[in-house]
């Protein structure tokens, strides 16, 4: 009991501002690799290291803020937020900026944001909530609603078109009522029916471009020069890296910028050119430390919404890792999704740390429940 | 508040089935991770080498080095050709988006003529497009400063230094050391043939002409290669390594530029040739043909306007006299003809014939006159006088009791009718006629006519000045046959080789005191008193012998008169001689061909002279080094030669 006694003691300012600190440690070691890693695939730009820095830094406050914020609140929000989420999704639609051919930004004259962003937590949330009004696991009806929950926002995220966040936002969907106990026997109907799905996804919701990366994705040596350049030479990056990698700062295929996207979405690619192998063990470690330590939080946790809410925040998170990493390893096509807390660049981290405060703050409100 | 009465069953049976859920949530994450993972333990150990080698192919690029080209000296070490350094403007048109706006611009900054835009564009269309292409060559100082100071608006446009051949003595020796010039079309489907490409990577110039052709090979060198780091853009980050090129080997000539000017000279305002070789060896002491034309043009790139002034001159300056001009050799294989006769015992020393002007079958029934030289005959002409004099009537005899066969055999012997073997691909056989010649030529039998002309060098029978100048050496050597070169040595990376010299089948069955008599009586021709070229060696420090030769362009009816006035100049009598010095032991052998100039005695004879006299002031004897004879007997070349 002592121990636990020194234990208490030693976090409790931790504690008194809701930081988990193992995720908090798993967090900052993505950190500080990112910044490596930005620095080398940017070409030794201080400047953009500085940015990166500046970006997790803010990632970090908002991460406390959001902290702080009891689990019952966002229980409340969750309905609020969704429809707000829905309505700007809906704005974007009709006001939208153009920017690389998809209409993704909303302009409040202030601020320029993405409200796809929003929905990566609005949707869990909402999810959570709806399916922990009711006894788990979910009865047909409600998981019918669930369906049509998650169905707007991810048909108006892909419509835009943003595959790679629809993805993202129908998973974090799908996650909670997997958790909430959907019948596997759904599950596995689900899945038979996904092949008319993929059919009218293809022939009707899919962009040219879109159609052409998973054409690509398929045989990409069939256009070296073209649409398969970018596979092809992130798995060159890859391969060439070996078990112990080319070193740091020596990756010829990103310092030469025969890779593209180096410090974006291929960030991996260069991260495992310079450190090979036995650099991606360890990076899968800590992603693996993190998820674990996610997973953890969402058992233990006292209260039905929180649970849903943790586990399908951790479980997106991973899903993230997977798509990014399956991507630009050639297993699954390129759909523009960035490596979690590693990737430059803008909207991503800040929800990322938003979906962890929510994390750290279910993780502590348990204890205080206990307590 | 039907939940609230089930909370804590429902509270725990939730916990269980979250619980059960989180757990296979795990189990899927870590199975997906494995996944991940296993893809990547394939890329990165399994397929290791594959990765590997298509990282270094995508930035390891191998970029060739030219070599230097070998330089070509005279016999005292003066450069007939080297590499200048010259500065030229450049295009690469892979860089450049609008071409013609591009070359609008610059020209703004560096003029650049109608003719230089044109060949440009001409030239970039067979190139590979990352290979930059002069625009302009040798560029000025001004040029060149001018352009720097814009060089940042021109981006794939810079100035490039380069080295460029340069033939220091302009036209003295065009015909011998040839020239370089840009790689065409042909060219390049020649060296592809020849698996010769490669080499020629970096390479901008091949030999056109003369040694520079012949010996491209040699002058060439192997190229080296360097690798690179290159970004994606292909822009070079870094040389990894370097295999320095290997040097082309530098040529040297026995030829002593102060000959080749003098026969510039000599032969200035007329069209002709002059060769001097060292009957010893077969090295060329001085090859020239007149008129010559300045190499230097052709380098860089010759200008259209001043190409087709060349090629359509009147007087082809293109022609290599020496090699390619095929002239009745005339009276100077009389010497030739009269050795056949002694050797076939036809003749002899003592042999006698009356001359009374003309000459006439005899026993047939023909009334066809065949005319001396001199209308009033030489009266009664032995074997001596018969070369001293150059009587026709001997040789018309001569040649029609040894008819065309044996001449024709004994001719090819000393080399007529084929290639001398010059390490020039400029060359022609000219013509030794024979039955079988005529025959295939003009599908007609050789008539006993034929035969008398061919007894005084005329007719059918052509030769080269070089065929003549070998002919004579075989004559001097007393039956060795030995190829002329122009080349005696190549000094490759600093180790010094001698050319062997080819010997061909001698001519051995001839008795040396025949040779002798056809000697003495050459000797005669120069020494005494009534000798055709007494009057143009009268006074000289050496003693030499030779045979003079005026070889008739223009037929004459049987009773007319030869007239200069009344012969259009390019029907009139070419002058040609032949001769070698010291007598006792030659040294030199000269042949001087000077295109309707007159008789041979009084127009070619001097010529030689002249030459002769420089060759020994020079003191050029004393400066060579004869190359052993090496017993390989060469066989005779049947390749086509260019120029034929």
């Amino acid at each position: 009991m002592a121990k636990t006694e020194h234990e208490k003691r030693r976090s409790s300012l931790f504690f008194r501002f809701h930081i988990d600190i193992p995720l908090l440690l798993g967090i900052l070691t993505l950190m500080a690799l990112s910044m490596c890693v930005v620095y080398s695939a940017g070409g030794q730009n201080m400047d953009m290291v500085i940015r990166q820095a500046v970006r997790l830094g803010i990632g970090i406050v908002v991460m406390i803020v959001v902290a702080q914020i009891s689990p019952f609140t966002y229980q409340k929000w969750a309905p609020h937020l969704y429809i707000l989420g829905v309505a700007f999704l809906l704005a974007v639609l009709l006001f939208g900026d153009m920017g690389k051919g998809a209409q993704r930004w909303l302009d409040l004259k202030i601020v320029k944001f993405q409200p796809s962003e929003v929905m990566k937590l609005a949707l869990p949330m909402m999810m959570a909530w709806f399916l922990s009004v009711f006894t788990l696991p979910p009865s047909s009806k409600n998981t019918l609603f669930s369906f049509i929950i998650i169905a707007i926002p991810t048909l108006l995220i892909a419509k835009q078109p943003d595959l790679g966040t629809a993805i993202l936002v129908a998973s974090s969907g799908f996650f909670v009522l997997f958790l909430a106990g959907l019948r596997f026997r759904i599950i596995i109907g689900l899945l038979s029916a996904s092949v008319p799905f993929l059919y009218i996804l293809w022939n009707f919701l899919m962009h040219g471009y879109q159609k052409q990366r998973v054409l690509t994705f398929l045989n990409p040596e069939s256009d070296p020069l073209g649409s398969g350049y970018h596979i092809i030479q992130s798995k060159i990056a890859i391969g060439s890296g070996g078990t112990n990698g080319k070193g740091f700062l020596h990756g010829t295929q990103s310092q030469l910028e025969f890779l593209p996207e180096r410090h974006t979405d291929f960030i991996f690619s260069v991260f495992s050119e310079e450190f090979g192998f036995i650099g991606v063990l360890m990076l899968m470690s800590v992603y693996a430390f993190i998820i674990a330590r996610g997973i953890y939080i969402a058992v233990r946790a006292q209260e039905g919404f929180a649970k849903l809410l943790a586990g399908s925040l951790i479980l997106t998170f991973f899903v993230y890792l997977f798509v990014n990493i399956g991507m630009v390893s050639g297993l699954l096509p390129v759909v523009g999704v960035p490596l979690p807390l590693v990737s430059y660049g803008g909207t991503s981290i800040v929800t990322l740390m938003a979906s962890f405060g929510i994390l750290m703050a279910i993780s502590t409100n348990k204890r205080l429940l206990a307590s | 508040m039907r939940r609230n009465s089930y909370q804590i069953q429902d509270h725990s049976a939730e916990a269980n089935l979250f619980a059960r859920r989180a757990i296979i949530s795990f189990v899927f994450v870590v199975c997906m991770m494995g996944v991940l993972i296993g893809n990547l333990y394939y890329l990165q150990v399994a397929s290791y080498q594959s990765y590997q080698t298509r990282s270094n192919d995508n930035r390891i690029k191998v970029q060739p080095i030219a070599p230097n080209r070998g330089v070509i000296k005279d016999i005292n070490g003066n450069v007939l050709a080297t590499n200048e350094p010259t500065f030229s403007l450049e295009i690469i048109p892979e860089l450049v988006d609008d071409m013609d706006e591009t070359i609008a611009a610059v020209s703004e900054v560096i003029e650049l003529s109608e003719e230089h835009i044109s060949a440009f564009k001409k030239s970039i269309k067979y190139q590979r497009r990352f290979k930059g292409m002069p625009i302009k060559t040798k560029l000025t100082e001004k040029e060149v400063a001018s352009f720097s100071v814009h060089q940042h608006k021109f981006p794939g446009v810079s100035i490039e230094a380069r080295l460029a051949r340069y033939y220091p003595y302009d036209s003295f020796l065009t015909h011998a050391v040839g020239y370089v010039g840009k790689i065409n079309k042909k060219d390049i489907h020649r060296l592809e043939q020849n698996s010769q490409i490669q080499n020629y990577a970096a390479t901008r110039s091949i030999g056109k002409l003369g040694i520079e052709r012949f010996y491209e090979t040699q002058l060439h060198g192997i190229t080296g290669s360097e690798e690179v780091e290159v970004n994606h853009r292909s822009r070079v980050i870094r040389q990894l390594s370097v295999t320095p090129p290997i040097p082309g080997s530098d040529l040297h000539l026995s030829i002593d530029v102060e000959m080749q000017k003098k026969a510039q000279e000599i032969l200035d305002g007329n069209r002709g040739a002059i060769v001097a070789m060292d009957p010893r060896d077969g090295s060329i002491l001085a090859l020239y043909s007149n008129p010559s034309y300045n190499p230097n043009y052709f380098v860089s790139g010759i200008s259209q306007k001043l190409y087709s002034k060349i090629v359509n001159s009147k007087d082809k300056p293109m022609l290599n006299r020496v090699t390619q001009g095929q002239y009745p050799p005339a009276s100077t294989v009389k010497p030739q003809l009269a050795l056949l006769g002694l050797h076939n015992k036809l003749i002899t020393p003592e042999t006698t014939i009356w001359d009374p002007g003309y000459w006439r079958f005899p026993n047939l029934d023909v009334k066809r006159r065949f005319r001396d030289w001199k209308p009033s005959g030489h009266g009664h002409v032995n074997l001596s006088l018969s070369i001293r004099q150059s009587c026709d009537i001997y040789y018309y005899d001569l040649a029609y009791r040894l008819g065309i066969d044996e001449i024709s055999k004994f001719g090819h012997r000393f080399g007529f009718g084929n290639y001398t073997g010059i390490d020039l691909k400029e060359e022609s056989k000219a013509n030794m006629p024979s039955r079988e010649w005529k025959k295939e030529r003009f599908k007609q039998p050789w008539y006993k006519g034929d035969t008398i002309s061919i007894g005084i060098g005329q007719g059918y029978w052509t030769a080269t000045p070089i065929q003549l100048a070998m002919a004579t050496s075989v004559m001097v050597n007393k039956g060795t046959v030995i190829e002329p070169r122009i080349v005696t040595g190549i000094t490759n990376q600093g180790e010094y080789q001698a050319t062997p010299v080819k010997i061909r089948e001698p001519i051995d069955d001839v008795e040396t005191e025949n040779w002798d008599l056809i000697l003495k009586a050459m000797y005669d021709t120069v020494n005494a008193d009534n000798g055709t070229a007494r009057s143009a060696f009268v006074g000289s420090v050496y003693s030499s012998a030779g045979k003079t030769g005026t070889a008739q362009l223009f037929s004459l009816g049987e009773d007319e008169e030869y007239e200069v006035e009344k012969v259009a100049e390019r029907q009139r009598d070419n002058a040609m001689y032949i001769g070698f010095a010291p007598f006792d032991s030659p040294s030199i052998v000269i042949v001087v061909a000077v295109e309707n100039a007159g008789g041979g005695g009084s127009n070619a004879a001097p010529i030689a002279r002249q030459m002769m006299d420089l060759y020994f002031a020079l003191g050029i004897p004393s400066k060579r080094k004869v190359a052993p004879l090496i017993d390989i007997v060469a066989p005779v070349s049947t390749t086509v030669k260019a120029g034929e």
